[in-house]
């Protein structure tokens, strides 16, 4: 098993060296000198001098790429040029936001998508079957920022007044203020990397809320996020439904559950012993490869739902040209992606031994 | 609870046919699944709005209506037959004045092709890249899948995004930026296909008779490698549709007045509570489209599956 993960590591490191270099040097083929992008077209050739000297943007590309490597990995992304603040500090304040709001719908795909292609799998060709399978290949075609904004009319304006009514934007009700737990813990945030942590955690609305019991803001909190958790989970719960039943059917084919049912073990104790563990490897397989799908699609809820995540960072720094930011959240969301999909290989490599040998 | 037989009884008559060539066998079995067939109307339904869009569409996309009887902005759908004398516009209008059933349907000039060009550009590189990686294998394919690696190191949409950025927005960039972030699926599919073909028989008598391997690769590997690809190209038009309305949707797809779903989505957003029907069709087309492509390619997939034979 050690052997198995070092070898997905050797694999791993190259890809995140990669990724580092691909955005660094995709920035760089923007059109047009850095300067005149960020200080303004009519800045004179002195301030560029300047700004170039000052960025260390004279030194040769190469020079320049390892500087920035070295930086990145001691967690320093250089300054956002719109805020004039570290993009570190920008990264701790949108990162929880998103992640959140991920784990939310990828827990909602997997607790929604697994039961609905087990129903769908026990009674194959029946009416259950098909209107399981109807919907997730509609769940599949949408557009999620469309199925957005129709949930938003729908839990905002047409059930407005009812106790169905939702609220379609924000990560809490204006005007309330939550604590950030260590306050409410009364400790001491002394610098350093803990305090990093601990601020990165209070980001957190509904973690926040819950480790310092404020529970208003937990009720709160978890109204504002249902809405962009179902809006996200939509496509994951889709394809883990159809995974699900495609497993479980080519499983309940097999001789061993011709045996298990020919012993006479209850249909219930078949599907559970017998068939769903077998069943479950390949939509454990899916269930990580929706990571990637979940933090793109987590660009357009936090667009739909106006969330401050990293999402909609990175869009209105496109739209402000804010190379930083751009740069490092980038790196920051494919680093991410790249580490998670490291722990699925592994908990694969754990879950069938097989592929270890690979 | 019931037992199922596994195995099937040959039909004799069906032993004594001759067999069909494999592209009729696999239309007959695509033909035989609703699945198939639910997905080949819709695309054909689409395509056909696509061609004949001046035709079905009553107005230009740009005409605007400013100062007509019964025109102003955002007006709901005005239907004749459904009572409504004034004027008659099928799904309303915009903020534009425009009439927004014709901007639909002419959208579908834009993500149809869009669609299909990406997902052509995309196979075509993907391919190549495949064939090389796995026909000459050694630091050759090291390399080349490496930096497919790295391009599957992103999330697709983020990498998209970053490089509409980087070449500013458009069409054309869109379809670019989504053709570099889907080639490696394509690439690898053909490298394993490649590798598991490579030391088939067939192959090894072809290069025993003196063919290149640039021939080999042509006329033996390749065609070998393509129905995969077939199934995977069909499904990956869905993707290309649905990731260049998202970015249409962030603004950095079709520019305006060019009618796009995703940026027609973004033009009205903020008018979703009060002239919702701006939101319901051109989602709606973008879904029906979609799932065209999706059920299409499911359907392919069953009907080339030599496993599947029910």
């Amino acid at each position: 098993m050690i052997g198995y993960i070092l070898r997905r590591l050797l694999v791993a490191i190259p890809v995140l060296i990669g990724v580092v270099v691909v955005v660094f040097l995709l920035l760089r083929l923007v059109p047009g000198e850095p300067c005149t992008a960020i200080l303004g077209e009519r800045a004179s050739p002195e301030a560029c001098e300047r700004f170039n000297e000052a960025n260390g943007l004279n030194e040769p590309i190469h020079v320049q790429l390892a500087i920035y490597a070295g930086d990145a990995l001691t967690g320093d992304f250089g300054e956002s040029i719109r805020f004039s603040r570290p993009v570190s500090r920008i990264i701790v304040e949108r990162l929880p936001v998103t992640l959140e709001l991920t784990v939310a719908a990828l827990s909602a795909a997997i607790l929604v998508g697994i039961p609905l292609g087990i129903a769908a799998a026990r009674r194959h060709n029946t009416g259950v079957d098909v209107a399981a399978m109807a919907f997730a290949n509609i769940g599949v075609s949408m557009p999620i920022f469309w199925l957005g904004l129709l949930l938003a009319y729908l839990f905002a304006v047409i059930l407005l007044g009812t106790p169905l009514a939702l609220p379609p934007s924000g990560t809490l009700s204006p005007g309330s203020r939550p604590m950030a737990f260590y306050d409410v813990w009364g400790m001491e945030l002394s610098e350093g990397l803990l305090a990093t942590g601990a601020e990165f955690v209070s980001n957190m609305t509904i973690i926040n809320a819950l480790i310092s019991a404020q529970w208003t803001i937990l009720w709160d909190g978890a109204r504002h996020l249902i809405l962009p958790a179902i809006t996200l989970a939509t496509i994951p719960i889709a394809i883990i439904a159809r995974m699900t039943r495609s497993s479980l059917l080519d499983v309940l084919g097999r001789d061993y559950i011709r045996t298990a049912r020919a012993k006479g073990a209850m249909e219930r104790r078949v599907i559970r012993r017998h068939a769903l563990r077998n069943a479950m490897l390949p939509v454990v397989t899916i269930v990580g490869l929706q990571l990637g799908g979940l933090l793109g699609g987590a660009v357009l809820t936090e667009t739909v739902f106006g969330l401050a995540g990293v999402g909609t960072a990175l869009f209105e720094a496109i739209t402000a040209r804010d190379f930083p930011i751009i740069q490092g959240f980038t790196v920051v969301i494919a680093t991410t992606y790249v580490l998670v999909n490291l722990l699925v290989d592994i908990s694969y490599g754990y879950l069938d031994p097989r592929v270890r040998l690979e | 609870m019931t037992l199922r037989p596994d195995i099937s009884v040959p039909d004799p008559e069906a032993l004594l046919e001759q067999p069909g060539s494999m592209w009729k066998i696999t239309l007959r079995r695509f033909l035989q699944r609703k699945v198939g067939i639910a997905g080949l109307i819709l695309v054909t339904f689409m395509i056909l709005v696509a061609a004949f869009a001046p035709l079905i569409a009553p107005y230009d996309f740009q005409e605007n209506f400013i100062g007509q009887p019964g025109a102003e902005r955002w007006l709901p759908p005005c239907v004749n037959f459904l009572g409504c004398e004034e004027t008659q516009h099928l799904m309303g209008l915009d903020g534009n004045v425009r009439d927004f059933f014709s901007r639909v349907v002419f959208a579908a000039r834009v993500s149809l092709p869009l669609g299909f060009t990406t997902v052509l550009v995309a196979i075509v590189i993907g391919t190549v890249v495949g064939a090389i990686a796995g026909y000459f294998g050694g630091w050759t394919d090291n390399i080349l899948m490496r930096i497919m690696d790295v391009v599957l190191g992103f999330p697709s949409l983020i990498l998209a995004i970053a490089i509409v950025f980087v070449l500013g927005p458009g069409i054309r960039n869109t379809l670019l930026a989504i053709a570099i972030v889907t080639i490696p699926q394509y690439a690898r599919v053909m490298r394993a296909s490649v590798l598991s073909i490579k030391e088939v028989d067939y192959v090894s008598a072809s290069r025993a008779l003196g063919a290149s391997s640039w021939r080999v690769l042509t006329t033996r590997v390749v065609p070998n490698a393509l129905t995969p690809l077939v199934v995977l190209g069909t499904l990956g038009v869905a993707t290309v549709i649905l990731e260049a309305a998202a970015l249409g949707f962030l603004g950095l797809g079709a520019q305006p007045p060019t009618p796009e779903w995703g940026a027609m989505l973004a033009a009205e957003r903020a008018r979703i509570f009060t002239a919702p029907h701006l939101m319901v069709f051109p989602g709606l087309a973008i879904m029906i489209t979609v799932l065209g492509f999706n059920l299409m390619g499911d359907g392919l997939r069953d009907a080339l599956d030599p496993t599947l034979n029910r």
